[in-house]
Formats: C-alpha cells, sequence, structure tokens
C-alpha cells in the first residue's frame, strides 16, 4: 500500500470518526441528519476501500439516500405535529392572553 | 442535593466501569483474532459452480444462504407494517411541481428505472442485486412523491398490497416448488438455479422498491372498499 493510500485512509477514518460525533451531539436535528447523510456516503467510500462494492452500492442507496430522506420526512412530520399543538393551544389561550395584555396596555 | 449529586457521580463511576468492561472485552477479542483468518471465501469459491451465478456475494445471498435474504425481507414488510400501525393517512392531495423540477424528473426517473434494471441483471456476474436495484427504484419513487405525484386511488388498495407482497411470495414459492420438486428447502438444482434467482430478484427488486416508498409516504393508504368510508371523517382539511 502507498503512501498515499495510508493517508486517504487514516484521513477518511478519522473524517468518519469527528462525522458520527457531531451527528450524535448535535443539538439541531435538522443538522444531525443531514451529517448521518454525510456520513453515510463516507462510510460507502470506506467499504470501497476495503474492497467490498457491493456493501458500498447498499451503503449509498439505502444508508445515506433513503434512511437520510425517511430521516427528513420524520422530521417534516415531527415539526407540523409540534406546530399544530402549539397553535391549538395558542388558540385555547388567545382569549386570555389577549384580555390581558389589553389589561397590560390600559394600565401603560 | 448532595444526595443527588452523589447519585449522579455514582452513575457516570458506573457507566465508565461498564464501558471499560466493554473496551477490554473488545479488545481482548480483537487480538485473539487469528491474523490470517482463511474464513469461508475458499469454500464459497468452490462452490461456485453449483450456485448458477457467478459473482460470489449474489451467490452467497441468494443460493447458500438465500434463507437470511427471504427473513430480510419478511424484516422489511414487517417495518412497513409497523409505520402503518401508526395511523392512516390522512391527506390527498397532489401538487403540481415547477417547471424545471417537473421536466428533470420526468427525465430522471426512466433513467433510474433503467440503472434499477441494471443492476438487477448485472447482479448476476457483478457487484449489485435486488436491495441495490430496489432501493434505486424507491429513490425513483421518493422523487416522484417529493414533486408532488400521488399514487392514483385505485392503485393505493389491493395492487399495492400484492405487489407488497410479491417478492416474498415469489421466494416462498420457489422454496416449496424445489421441496415439492424433491430436493431440500431453498436448495436451487443447478439446471434452473440462475433462473429461479433471477426470477426472485426480480420480484424482490419490485417489493423492496415500492416497500421503501410505501416507507416513505409514511401512514397506511386506505383500502379501495374503505376509500368511500373513509374520505368522508378523513377529509377534514
Amino acid at each position: 500500500m502507498t503512501l498515499l493510500q495510508w493517508t486517504f485512509d487514516i484521513v477518511l477514518g478519522l473524517t468518519l470518526l469527528w462525522l458520527a460525533f457531531r451527528a450524535l451531539t448535535s443539538e439541531d436535528l435538522f443538522k444531525g441528519i443531514v451529517l448521518f447523510i454525510a456520513f453515510g456516503l463516507l462510510m460507502a467510500l470506506a467499504w470501497v476501500r476495503l474492497n467490498a462494492p457491493d456493501i458500498a452500492l447498499a451503503e449509498a442507496a439505502i444508508g445515506a439516500g433513503l434512511t437520510g430522506a425517511l430521516l427528513l420526512a420524520a422530521l417534516a412530520k415531527l415539526e407540523s405535529a409540534t406546530t399544530e399543538t402549539s397553535a391549538t393551544v395558542k388558540d385555547e389561550n388567545a382569549e386570555g392572553l389577549n384580555s390581558k395584555s389589553s389589561e397590560a396596555q390600559s394600565h401603560d | 442535593m448532595t444526595k443527588h449529586i452523589n447519585k449522579q457521580i455514582l452513575f457516570r463511576l458506573l457507566l465508565v466501569l461498564l464501558l471499560s468492561v466493554l473496551a477490554v472485552g473488545l479488545g481482548y477479542s480483537v487480538l485473539s483474532l487469528p491474523l490470517e483468518a482463511s474464513g469461508l471465501s475458499a469454500r464459497v469459491t468452490e462452490n461456485l459452480d453449483a450456485s448458477g451465478v457467478s459473482h460470489p456475494v449474489t451467490a452467497v445471498l441468494l443460493n447458500f444462504r438465500a434463507y437470511d435474504t427471504l427473513l430480510e425481507m419478511a424484516v422489511l414488510l414487517l417495518a412497513l407494517l409497523g409505520v402503518w400501525s401508526l395511523g392512516d393517512m390522512h391527506e390527498h392531495r397532489e401538487s403540481a411541481p415547477g417547471v424545471v423540477l417537473d421536466m428533470l424528473s420526468r427525465l430522471l426517473i426512466p433513467l433510474f428505472v433503467l440503472v434499477a434494471g441494471y443492476l438487477l441483471w448485472i447482479g448476476a456476474n457483478a457487484p449489485g442485486g435486488a436491495f441495490q436495484a430496489g432501493s434505486v427504484l424507491a429513490a425513483a419513487g421518493v422523487l416522484m412523491l417529493l414533486t408532488g405525484w400521488r399514487p392514483s386511488v385505485w392503485f393505493m388498495g389491493l395492487p399495492l398490497r400484492i405487489t407488497l407482497v410479491f417478492g416474498l411470495v415469489a421466494f416462498v414459492t420457489a422454496a416449496v416448488m424445489v421441496q415439492l420438486a424433491g430436493w431440500r428447502m431453498l436448495e436451487f438444482p443447478l439446471s434452473v438455479a440462475g433462473a429461479l434467482i433471477l426470477l426472485i430478484e426480480a420480484a424482490a427488486t419490485l417489493s423492496i422498491g415500492i416497500t421503501l416508498a410505501a416507507l416513505f409516504l409514511g401512514s397506511r393508504p386506505p383500502t379501495d372498499q374503505a376509500t368511500g368510508k373513509r374520505t368522508g371523517p378523513g377529509a377534514k382539511k
């Protein structure tokens, strides 16, 4: 194995570890998903380096592509669900809040 | 307060202890591995002629360890059932994409189908196969769903469900047929092994593609008979 290949493999391995760490610790879910997709694509590259093109194909198509799409769809549903519930809560509280704010304004 | 902090520290210590045990165990098992493991690749190469395909990975996945692949497809179907059990689809709207997206998807989707067919066919003697082809097919489906297309109502009923189980049914049928013909279950006789594997993989590709796309769609589409009933209360918005 040449020096170039060694360097490539080491950089690839470290990048994978770093991406996995960032994806797991990311506060922002969307950012975490994008990092996960990047992780999947680089993982496919690692499988190619390990002479396993079959797994590389499956990893790129299923691991990065479809799982990423599924996670993004789940996130969209999660967000729409939370905004819906918070909207209904707001609707219920709207009258009370309005009266309070008008009271506050009148006090001013 | 101090009790609470003590508990936390204790928990962390326990975690560190367990993790170190795991690390030591993993390190020991890695170090105790033989440096030159022959694995099973020699045996696979020896028996490759009996499998009906010339690519060792496909030979293992669909002939030597066909049972694993069969169960994998059942697991995929179970995953979809799990998603479907979460609830019904309550909205069924179609939206028109922009001109660029429309043209691009019209160009890309036939290409996706072509690539899926190629991956399926090449699987017999090079990297490729049912799962890869199926996921490319599913990517085409996801792209179509993202551009606003929705499958017609008649397909969402029984035809969809038949397509979903088609791969598994083809696999089980092939397994039982060879058993009835006098061989063991999932033992493909050499004369028909190549054809059987291609047939199973073609059915599996279709089913995997539709299953993954249905997973992306999320909730359970209504059946044909129930459509009339469900559009009433379902179409709240």
